[in-house]
């Protein structure tokens, strides 16, 4: 299925069927291919470096929205064992683009939630694109808040291109979902790990993006807004979106550079969704790597660290103070 | 209502103004005359439209002894994104502020208070990296000098030319009003028209009570941008104030001219 590649990958897909092509004949007529097939695949690398070398902000935003990119249960599922996922906000129903739930990383006992897309049209609309709505968020803030009085440290994946935007989503309080959501995290005396597998927008994603360490899987992209959204204020285009997608700074090498996220992981050579195993290799060892460190704080030591990561960041003039901006590095 | 002194923004003008000037009511048409329409606190004598105010305005007419805080704080580019120098110089020029948010100490009823009111005069009262600051500064300072937090919105939400710093300002402000809770301090959230987006799905949202003025736009998502997206039509009415009323999302609507005394007697209910 063709439709399932990115335009980007095309080189790469044309030399896998290549691939296949040979291999498939190299059966039926029985002879050895062995190196003309090695030969291919040394190419295939070749120019799976080249092209991943090199993406533009825009491409970033496309292997974020890849339709074959691992979502929140993929990971729970390879990372985790005993996953008991928990459902509803005891209120109003429960939204299945968040996820929420206890397993057990790497023997330790942790909450994750995240948001959940869908792979069909029809998983697509009960998980609502992963766009939390405010039962979403409560319910994870319910699961959150358990965490804390049980001492289990807490894992939040991100993947979302906003918060639900509907007018049920508003008549229920999704302004307030959001930041009620941000006020709980502040308070929370558990380790919080953030990570942006894939899209990371604006107030659906800040939700439930206030952590101890904030990471990003590399070709992920974190935005105050959506490129689209924002071509269309601006330019009434959304079209444009390409071309914004640059001026908003939104990849993991930015956010890094800007101070917002400690970290970034990297993906296997084509993306996460080439290797799922590899990807949640790397992402399970960076989770444990942070909660080790997080684990070593006192509760008092971590609310203080965690309101302190925030309250440095922001790009501002302040004759008060002798460096010129709060902010960490200029851009 | 009987102004303060500091009130003189909207006064000093009633000398100056003819008394033969009009000025259109965009929700009824009905000429007002402009004397009776600032002595009403800009609003509709016909309909109770009530107009924007900027942030001098409302903090004037809210309070007594403002003296504003953080005034020197200036933004800057961080993304360096295209236009937004411009923009906002231009903004400056109109407002005569370094940004859209003004904040400081003022009394309500001899109360010594924190309060920060944003302008939308100023890119639509957007949240910027000094819009942010200013507001945790405000609650960081009335945590140490134990005066109650008062904040009056008028804003299109988060600043999108400054990007992620932006959106970090959610976080950090929505962490400084869980500060201001550890202690006896009631915050008391103005939300005036509109009141949408990034801002209202932070600290604006997170007030001990939350007052609306009347027909003020307050939401998250906007209501064309939900139109266009799911091929809708919205009532007018749509996130009004009386919308959100309705929907259990505010505690109180109170037109302009009761407001300050609303306010006083909400915090001498929780404080005295
Ligand atoms: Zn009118």
């Amino acid at each position: 299925m063709l439709s399932r590649w990115l335009h980007l990958e095309q080189p790469i897909v044309d030399i896998e069927e290549q691939i296949d092509e040979i291999k498939r004949l190299a059966a039926t007529e029985n002879l050895d291919q062995s190196t003309k097939i090695n030969r291919l695949e040394e190419r295939k690398r070749d120019v799976m470096r080249r092209i991943f070398s090199d993406l533009s902000p825009w491409e970033r935003v496309q292997m974020a929205r890849h339709p074959k990119r691992p979502y929140s249960l993929d990971y729970i599922g390879a990372l985790c064992s005993d996953w008991v996922e928990l459902h509803g906000d005891r209120a109003f129903g429960d939204d299945g683009a968040i996820v929420a739930g206890f397993a057990r990383l790497n023997g330790r006992s942790v909450a994750v939630i995240g948001n959940q897309k869908g792979r069909d049209t029809k998983e697509r609309q009960l998980r609502n694109f992963g766009q939390p709505s405010p039962e979403g968020l409560r319910k994870a803030g319910r699961v959150m808040e358990m965490a804390a009085r049980f001492g289990r440290p807490i894992i939040s994946l991100i993947d979302t291109q906003g918060a639900a935007c509907s007018p049920a989503a508003e008549e229920r309080g999704i302004s307030e979902a959001i930041a009620h959501s941000q006020l709980l995290m502040s308070r929370l005396k558990v380790p919080i790990i953030v990570v942006i597998i894939g899209e990371g927008c604006s107030g659906g994603a800040i939700a439930t993006a206030l952590g101890d360490r904030v990471l990003m899987l590399e070709h992920a992209y974190y935005s105050v807004i959506s490129p689209e959204a924002c071509a269309s204020i601006l330019f009434r285009d959304p079209a444009r979106a390409a071309e914004v997608s640059g001026q908003l700074k939104i990849t993991a090498d930015d956010a890094l550079r800007l101070g917002v996220i400690e970290e970034i992981i990297p993906e296997p050579l084509g993306g996460a969704h080439r290797d799922l195993k590899g990807m949640s290799a790397a992402l399970g060892a960076a989770i444990e790597k942070h909660l080790s460190a997080l684990e070593a704080l006192s509760p008092e030591e971590l609310l203080e660290g965690r309101y302190q990561r925030f309250r440095k960041l922001g790009d501002l003039d302040d004759p008060q103070v002798a460096t010129a901006h709060l902010n960490g590095t200029p851009v | 209502m009987v102004m303060s002194p500091e009130a003189a923004p909207v006064a000093a003008r009633l000398e100056e103004i003819p008394a033969n000037l009009v000025t259109k009511c965009p929700s009824c048409n009905t000429m007002l005359v402009t004397k009776d329409w600032l002595r009403d606190l800009k609003t509709c004598a016909r309909c109770s439209h009530h107009f924007r105010l900027g942030a001098r305005e409302r903090i004037a007419i809210l309070t007594e002894n403002f003296e504003e805080w953080d005034a020197e704080l200036a933004p800057r580019d961080p993304l360096q994104f295209p236009e937004y120098l411009p923009k906002r110089n231009a903004a400056q020029i109109k407002t005569g502020a370094k940004d859209s948010m003004l904040s400081g100490a003022a009394t309500i009823e001899n109360r010594p208070i924190a309060i920060a009111a944003s302008d939308f005069d100023f890119m639509g009262g957007s949240m910027g990296s000094v819009f942010g600051e200013k507001i945790t500064r405000l609650f960081e300072r009335a945590l140490d000098e134990k005066r109650p937090v008062l904040t009056a919105t008028s804003t299109g939400g988060a600043r999108m030319q400054e990007g992620l710093m932006s959106l970090m300002q959610m976080a950090k402000t929505s962490a400084a009003v869980a500060r201001l809770r550890e202690e006896r301090l009631p915050f008391i959230s103005i939300l005036t028209d509109p009141s949408m987006a990034g801002v209202q799905a932070s600290f604006a949202s997170l007030g001990d009570v939350l007052v609306a003025e009347p027909g003020a736009m307050i939401g998250f998502t906007g209501a064309r941008v939900i139109e266009q997206n799911l091929r809708i039509k919205l009532p007018k009415d749509f996130q009004s104030a009386e919308f959100q009323m309705a929907h259990g999302q505010i505690d109180m609507i109170v037109p302009r001219a009761k407001l300050k005394e609303s306010l006083a007697q909400l915090l001498s209910l929780l404080l005295d």
